[in-house]
């Protein structure tokens, strides 16, 4: 019998910063996540679209656009980044 | 281009920072050291030769930020702060409203077709076989293009079982729906303002962000530093642009200065009813069809390109007239500033005395966020004389002539209408095709941007999400 990926029991949340300097830097790309997302993880990533998480507001944080994938903080966000971090989430890599 | 570009964030940041030091008063003090405080960071990678190098570009970069033409700039010498005292002291905003970075173009070799070392110097040589000029052959079991005979056809590339054979482009002319892009005789790019219809296109599809509107974001800051009251008219893809409500939106337009926010879309229903009694009108008297005139950039297409198309562009005025009407009948003291994501609405807005400036949904955003703006966290303010959901989707490709229709109840079956969504050559061709008769309806909606002014060269969101926040927004107005 196959083995089951490690992650079928896990989700990993992605919660992708609308607020305004965000949206400003190119964030509302990072909505179309969805698109992006291989059929094999589909029901594994959560996405969520916030009001300004505040990141911005701390120059220490990085730039925006910023996302967080399951807890950590990805500043100059890109889909194919936060794809990466998911895929290390899942622990594929 | 893809909407998320290093290029596209540069001119954001620089908007940004500009605008920071003139709502603090400091930009003659400030403006010197941005070069320096973008390029600075640990672990800063040039994108040119040299740090020096890309600080000298975004020196002339923050001219056309400042609203200046850069062609024929020079470094000399001569401090920004120069050039940010002069911005400060000007009462005028001048054209051409496009602007070309010589220092930051490319000068990308004219389009050509090369063959790269995918080549297997096969036996077919389909490539061979097919060049229509006989420009084709194999050397040492690979296949050379000779240039003197090639035509750019790109027969060889499609015919390549290898996928061997690349087209390399010149991103800026390929984008041009009308040739109005052409090299100097040192190999930059100029623009032929005869020619030219102010789509933007080439300034969103610049690899190297050369092609560059004129902001007038400071001339609107200091409009208002000056005692003047301001009135916002912001089109109806600017709604969609934030991930906020229309209530919200106006009132962080208020808390950024603005003395009174008009939403373009109450325009927008005004040149729909127009539209829709021209259009019976010109049909009782014989036109075949009529075309819409909201698109700015369409309507230099129609007089420049294709003048036999002319007469049948509608002469109703667009949406952006009518409210700056609406705004200058209510308050004729304050200055009427015109927000959207087109170029071509510089032109126009230009050349329209009830508009003074014409800001980009760029410069709104970064207006936002050197005041701390975030539009979600804003509380609602009540739309008083909201526009109709017809109005507000004239931001999308179809949406107008949906609109028109709307006023035509009785006229429903039998006018036709027909979109030509994105300007191009090709649907120039069609709209040629229009002019000599041959016609697929009564009214033709133009829009130069594929997708409506949601998908404008000077947007901020990515095209599908705006359409999605525009939508719903729509649908939580009146109906019709």
């Amino acid at each position: 019998m196959k083995e089951l990926p490690m992650y079928q029991h896990k989700t990993v949340k992605v919660v992708v910063c609308s607020g305004t300097a965000c949206y400003v830097m190119g964030g509302s790309e990072l909505l179309l996540l969805d698109d992006h997302i291989p059929s094999r993880w589909k029901g594994h990533v959560e996405l969520e679209g916030s009001p300004c998480l505040g990141f911005c507001k701390n120059k220490t944080q990085g730039k925006a656009p910023f996302a967080i994938v399951d807890g950590e903080v990805l500043s100059e966000a890109t889909i194919p980044g936060i794809l990466k971090k998911i895929e290390e989430k899942l622990g594929e890599t | 281009m893809h909407y998320n570009n290093n290029a596209a964030r540069i001119k954001r940041e620089l908007l940004i920072q500009l605008i920071q030091l003139v709502l603090e008063d400091r930009l003659v003090e400030g403006i010197d050291r941005i070069p320096y405080a973008m390029t600075s960071e640990p672990g800063y990678q040039p994108v040119r030769c040299c740090v020096h190098h890309d600080r000298s570009i975004l020196k002339s970069r923050i001219l056309a930020r400042l609203g200046f033409s850069v062609e024929d700039y020079e470094d000399d010498g001569t401090p920004l702060s120069v050039y940010a005292q002069k911005a400060l002291e000007r009462n005028h905003i001048e054209g051409p409203i496009l602007t070309v970075l010589d220092e930051a173009c490319n000068a990308c070799v004219k389009t050509q077709f090369l063959v790269t070392n995918a080549c297997q110097g096969c036996l077919a040589r389909p490539c061979m076989m097919n060049c229509p000029k006989k420009a084709v052959s194999v050397v040492d079991g690979r296949a050379i293009i000779d240039k003197e005979r090639c035509v750019n056809c790109g027969i060889c590339q499609q015919v390549c079982p290898y996928h061997a054979i690349i087209k390399i482009p010149v991103p800026c002319e390929e984008a041009c729906p009308v040739g109005a892009i052409y090299k100097d005789s040192r190999g930059k790019e100029r623009i032929d303002y005869d020619k030219c219809i102010f789509c933007g296109n080439c300034m969103r599809e610049c690899p190297f962000g050369a092609m560059m509107d004129k902001s007038q974001i400071i001339d609107v800051l200091l409009a208002k530093k000056r005692g003047a009251k301001l009135a916002a008219l912001f089109a109806p893809a600017v709604a969609g642009q934030f991930r906020a409500s229309l209530g919200k939106l106006v009132r962080a337009l208020k808390q950024a200065g603005f003395d009174a926010v008009y939403e373009v879309a109450r325009g927008a229903d005004i040149t729909a009813e127009k539209e829709a009694r021209e259009l019976q009108e010109r049909l009782a008297a014989g036109a075949a069809f009529m075309t819409t005139s909201c698109c700015p950039a369409y309507v230099e297409v129609a007089h420049k390109h294709v003048p036999e198309l002319a007469p049948y562009v509608s002469h109703t005025r667009s949406p952006m007239h009518y409210t700056a009407e609406l705004a200058s009948q209510e308050h004729p003291e304050y200055r009427r500033v015109f927000i959207g994501p087109c170029l071509a609405k510089r032109k126009e807005g230009l050349a329209d005395p009830l508009v003074d400036y014409v800001i980009s949904v760029e410069e709104l955003g970064a207006l936002f966020v050197a005041l701390g703006i975030d539009v979600a966290e804003i509380d609602e303010e009540p739309i008083t004389r909201p526009a109709t959901a017809a109005g507000r989707g004239f931001a999308w490709s179809g949406g107008v002539a949906q609109a028109v229709l709307e006023h035509l109840p009785d006229k429903k079956g039998t006018i036709q209408t027909a979109t030509i969504d994105g300007l191009s050559r090709e649907s120039i061709k069609e709209l040629q095709a229009w002019a000599k008769g041959k016609t697929a309806g009564q009214l033709l909606e133009v829009m130069a941007c594929a997708g409506g002014c949601v998908a404008g060269p000077s947007v901020i969101t990515n095209p599908k999400v705006a359409l999605m926040q525009l939508k719903k927004l729509v649908q939580e107005a009146q109906p019709s």
